[in-house]
């Protein structure tokens, strides 16, 4: 629109011509951050650690309390996958019942905590002023106090110790990291033109919160989660390992506790404590891989863009920072007509 | 200025709050577990040390609770935590005190190795993207889904009994007296060696994958285009440039993560049977020493604050749009 | 669905002394940002007013405050003759049926998460309760004809599915979707590519001489005000510096600012010519604005009394004011603006 005399007799530009929707084409793809290969892998392991705490019990081959249905200290054979303990129990067996434990504990601990999470990170975004000067004081407070010691000092108080209070005693500890992320992200969405365009259009405040911000939060909720779900699973097995949770209530941790007790590294054995490790291991590594998932989600930036890395070396193309390498065949040179 | 004025503010209401949680747990207690071990050892308890103890755990209930409060707040300030129950008749601040400095160390010195090693790796890993040295982070991420304390167990398996490398537990070699000798220095550092390795082993991941996320954002900036263009050499724009801004939120990721360091050497030390704080707790809890429980946790949380004031001014320091004005 | 339109050249919406400081945030407040200060408007059924400013004019503020997104600090605004007071809950609603605004970014205005069906069905159900089915469908297909999408093609995509221009102009349509008498627009066109704004543009013509609405067009290009508004206001730093009918305006701008603004645009026919050139230097601090004219530090021609007194609004012709000392030789220490001025004559 520059100085240049305009007719202002100009025809209405003609619509955008019509695009034909090809059938077949492609369907629309929802949860796209649960899409790419690290978080399928991922999921994949955690639906078989669910799988497990279900139907573990059932499918155990011993019962894991029951004491001398094999050897002492027997080395891991056809009949004790994982051998035996002290008092002759099968720790396979064990470690089995003992993934309902630490399921049940992880996701029930994630599920309050998160919840708690979103009401409080949610509401101090969108209340501002001395709401959310509160509000955040109160989440950071109980992210700045140490939660191990924390959660030691409850749990020793409180008498009972089983699964539901660990894990109310975790979600009340673990909540204040998603809140403050959330509140984060909710500041900045409501600065969005989207947000005062609703409220311009009318929208009521509570439509605003539930149907214009929080479907944006997704990718960070689901982020949150599976956080605070590591640091449940995590801080469980410690709690267990300690001996301030139940030790009569199977889980990996409890498996560590009668294994360090009982000198299982001195007596060398090691399929004693090696394995209940690794099981966590396993459940940490899905839980990253899926978290990994959503990040490349949320910020395109981390995707690999362009050739995939292993391609590059052979070609040998050393990978740089601001450098997407794209192969193109040169044109071919025409032949001789003659 | 303000910024840091804010945050002070927070950490005195925090620490506030750390005492009054401090306060009230014991007398959630059920039962009255220290009114019975006070009447076990009645007779080598002088009055000075009984109503130290009635005032932290509430047992004289002719005093009203706000009363009780004040008075706790009175013992804090003369450094009375009690007596200790497993160490009896050692007051509680005496264990502290010879106990703080080897926690102290050996997170420090690790947590240390873990961050700026941990910053280093992931600079290079978020300039050069795509090259082999990006498996680093599923294997560190592989280990830092492991509780400290089995990696700690398998470390002392490989090293110190398989291997007989180094030593299975302790702070130093319990034939040597402490000094400032050559000997018992040595024997510090060989004991710290493998629950210090663990400790990086496990927290390094979490370093490696921030510092190279937000490498990997900063770099996509313009003004690391103009760095480059203006033909800096390679290593200046890497660090001069783009690791400046992205180590800022690792900082302040820094202080959060404190707590959770903590939690993790606490129970390290019980696997290494390191003369540490968390040593202590772990026995505490066993014998039901409630004054030290409560003791090491206020002074663990208050450790942790201090941690995220000094955290906190490194970062005004770094970020100079703190420092401005309004 | 419509209720009776105002008769064209009605006033629908007026704004009396205009204005809105935000306190600067901090531990202590110290100062206020000065948005917007004594500003008055008029749109008119039928009408485009063009609001022309640099960043910082505070005209979409103005803007904003007529649409009641937050409150003056003073002044009023006047829908048909009566004060509007409302900011929330259902009288606010209310107003907001009348007055609908258009956002500058298309990119940021809509909802990533929600197709276009969603929100043009919001904005239909909320100002027109009880429309269901078959009636909100056909509603629905209305409302992008009138803005010339192809229903069949776009009502089911996501933004993110759409360009510039057709994302505002599911923005506009999810404005008329409230039947509104009058559209605040914010700088509709400058995000987007440039052959593609005279098409939104001329969609919004289009709407004005359809359907009588009176339309607000904020802008920083001056010469898009002149092709599109029957009148113009020029701002500089929160107040109205000049008002007139477009054409006058942009061919024979009265104001110092106005005229730098004009003489702005690039014209290879004047390469090099030395008057182009008169002010220098940068916009106001809006914290504590310069004493008397606020454009004086930029002013070739300031003189004493332009440092000292805030000039009102001179009338000059027909529908012409402007707000400069320079219009007022008989004040003392009034600045010549020489060949610059526009000549009453000239004006009338």
């Amino acid at each position: 629109m520059s100085n240049v005399p305009v007719d202002t007799a100009l025809e209405v530009t003609p619509a955008a011509a019509p695009i034909v929707v090809r059938a077949g084409a492609k369907p629309r793809r929802r949860f796209v951050f649960v899409r790419n290969g690290k978080s399928v892998t991922g999921l994949a392991i955690l639906g078989v650690f669910v799988v497990l705490a279900v139907v573990g019990p059932w499918i155990a081959p011993y019962d894991p309390s029951k004491v001398g249905v094999g050897t002492l200290l027997a080395h891991p054979s056809a009949q004790h996958l994982l051998g035996t303990d002290h008092i002759g129990r099968d720790v396979f067996s064990q470690l089995l019942v003992g993934t309902r434990g630490v399921m049940v504990v992880g996701v029930l601990a994630a599920v309050i905590a998160t919840l708690l999470a979103i009401a409080v990170g949610v509401t101090a975004g969108f209340l501002g002023g001395a709401g959310d000067e509160v509000l955040s004081a109160v989440s950071n407070i109980f992210l700045v106090i140490p939660a191990l010691p924390l959660i030691i000092l409850v749990a020793a108080a409180v008498r009972s110790t089983s699964n539901l209070t660990i894990a109310l005693v975790l979600a009340g500890t673990g909540w204040a990291w998603g809140a403050r992320l959330l509140r984060a992200q909710t500041l900045s969405l409501r600065r969005r033109d989207f947000v005062e365009a609703a409220r311009a259009s009318g929208e009521r405040t509570w439509r605003i919160v539930w149907f214009e911000t929080l479907p944006n939060l997704t990718a960070i909720i689901a982020s949150s989660f599976i956080s605070t779900m590591t640091f449940a699973v995590l801080s469980q097995t410690t709690l267990a390992f300690i001996g301030v949770a139940n030790v009569n209530d199977w889980s990996w941790g409890t498996v560590l506790y009668w294994a360090q007790g009982n000198q299982a590294l001195a007596r060398g054995a090691w399929w004693w404590f090696v394995p209940a490790g690794v099981l966590i291991a396993v459940l940490g590594m899905a839980l990253s891989l899926v978290n990994f998932g959503i990040d490349e989600f949320v910020n395109p930036r981390l995707r690999l863009a362009g050739l995939k890395p292993r391609e590059m070396r052979k070609r040998g193309i050393r990978p740089r920072i601001g450098f997407t390498a794209t192969v193109r065949d040169l044109p071919r040179r025409p032949e001789a007509t003659r | 200025m303000r910024f840091l004025v804010r945050r002070v503010v927070f950490y005195v209401v925090t620490a506030w709050a750390a005492v009054t949680i401090n306060f009230f747990i014991p007398r959630m207690i059920p039962g009255d577990p220290v009114q019975a071990l006070i009447n076990r050892y009645q007779g080598q308890l002088d009055s000075h040390a009984i109503q130290a103890l009635y005032v932290l755990f509430g047992l004289d209930k002719k005093v009203s609770l706000w009363d009780q409060y004040w008075q706790y707040w009175g013992q804090l300030f003369r450094g009375d935590l009690g007596i200790s129950f497993s160490y009896f008749p050692t007051p509680v601040s005496q264990v502290l005190r010879s106990s703080l400095p080897w926690t102290v160390g050996l997170v420090g010195v690790a947590t240390i190795i873990s961050v700026v090693g941990g910053s280093l790796v992931g600079v290079y890993l978020g300039w050069r993207r795509g090259t082999k040295a990006d498996a680093i982070v599923p294997i560190t991420t592989f280990f830092s889904s492991v509780p400290y304390f089995w990696l700690g167990i398998i470390a002392i398996a490989a090293f110190a009994v398989t291997w007989k490398v180094l030593p299975t537990g302790g702070g130093y070699d319990g034939n040597l007296l402490p000094s400032w000798s050559g000997a018992y220095v040595g024997s510090v550092l060989q004991h710290a060696l493998l629950p210090g390795l663990t400790i990086v082993l496990s927290s390094i991941a979490g370093w490696i994958l921030g510092m190279r996320n937000m490498m990997v954002t900063v770099t996509s900036e313009d003004y690391v285009t103009v760095a480059q263009a203006k033909g800096l050499s390679e290593r200046r724009v890497m660090f001069g440039y783009a690791a400046r801004n992205a180590i800022l939120p690792q900082v302040s990721g820094f202080a959060l993560s404190l707590g959770f360091v903590v939690s993790g050497t606490l129970v390290m030390e019980m696997v290494f049977s390191y003369p540490g704080i968390g040593f202590r707790l772990f026995q505490a809890i066993g014998g039901k020493d409630y004054p030290l429980m409560q003791g090491i946790f206020l002074v663990i949380t208050l450790s942790v604050l201090v941690a995220n004031i000094l955290a906190d001014v490194v970062y005004v320091l770094l970020d100079p749009r703190t420092r401005q004005e309004a | 669905m419509s209720d009776t339109p105002a008769p064209p050249d009605d006033v629908v919406l007026q704004a009396v002394g205009l204005t809105k400081h935000f306190p600067v945030r901090g531990l202590t407040s110290r100062g206020v940002v000065h948005a917007v200060d004594g500003v008055d408007l008029q749109l008119r059924a039928g009408q485009v007013l063009a609001l022309v400013g640099e960043s910082g004019s505070g005209k979409s503020t103005v803007a904003r405050l007529l649409a009641r997104l937050y409150p003056q600090t003073a002044g009023q605004v006047l829908l048909h003759g009566r004060p509007v007071t409302a900011l929330s809950g259902r009288a606010f609603r209310e107003y907001c049926r009348k007055a609908q605004m258009i956002f500058q970014d298309p990119f940021a205005s809509l909802n990533p998460v929600h197709t276009v069906r969603y929100v043009l069905t919001r904005s239909l159900r909320i100002h027109h309760r009880g429309l269901r089915g078959a009636a909100l469908e056909d509603a629905l297909r209305a409302l992008l004809d009138r803005v010339q999408l192809n229903p069949d093609t776009y009502v089911d995509k996501f933004p993110h599915e759409l360009s510039g221009g057709q994302r505002q102009r599911v923005a506009i349509a999810r404005a008329l979707a409230a039947d509104p008498e009058v559209l605040l627009a914010d700088e509709p066109i400058s995000m987007l590519d440039v052959s593609i704004r005279l098409g939104v543009l001329n969609l919004l013509r289009d709407l004005r001489d359809r359907l009588g609405i009176a339309i607000l067009y904020i802008t920083h290009d001056i010469a898009s005000a002149r092709y599109f508004a029957d009148r113009t206001h020029v701002m500089y730093a929160g107040q109205t510096v000049e008002t007139g009918d477009s054409e006058s305006v942009t061919q024979t701008p009265a104001h110092p600012y106005t005229q730098l603004l004009v003489r702005s645009a690039p014209d290879p026919e004047h390469l090099g010519d030395p008057l182009r050139t008169g002010a220098t230097g940068e916009p106001p601090n809006m914290v504590e604005p310069p004493a008397g004219c606020r454009f004086h530090p930029r002013c070739p021609f300031a003189a004493e009394l332009c440092r000292t007194r805030v000039p009102e609004l001179l009338p000059i012709g027909a529908g012409r004011e402007v707000a400069c000392w320079g219009y007022a030789p008989d004040e003392p220490g009034a600045p010549d603006l020489g060949t610059a001025k526009v000549s009453q004559e000239v004006a009338r």
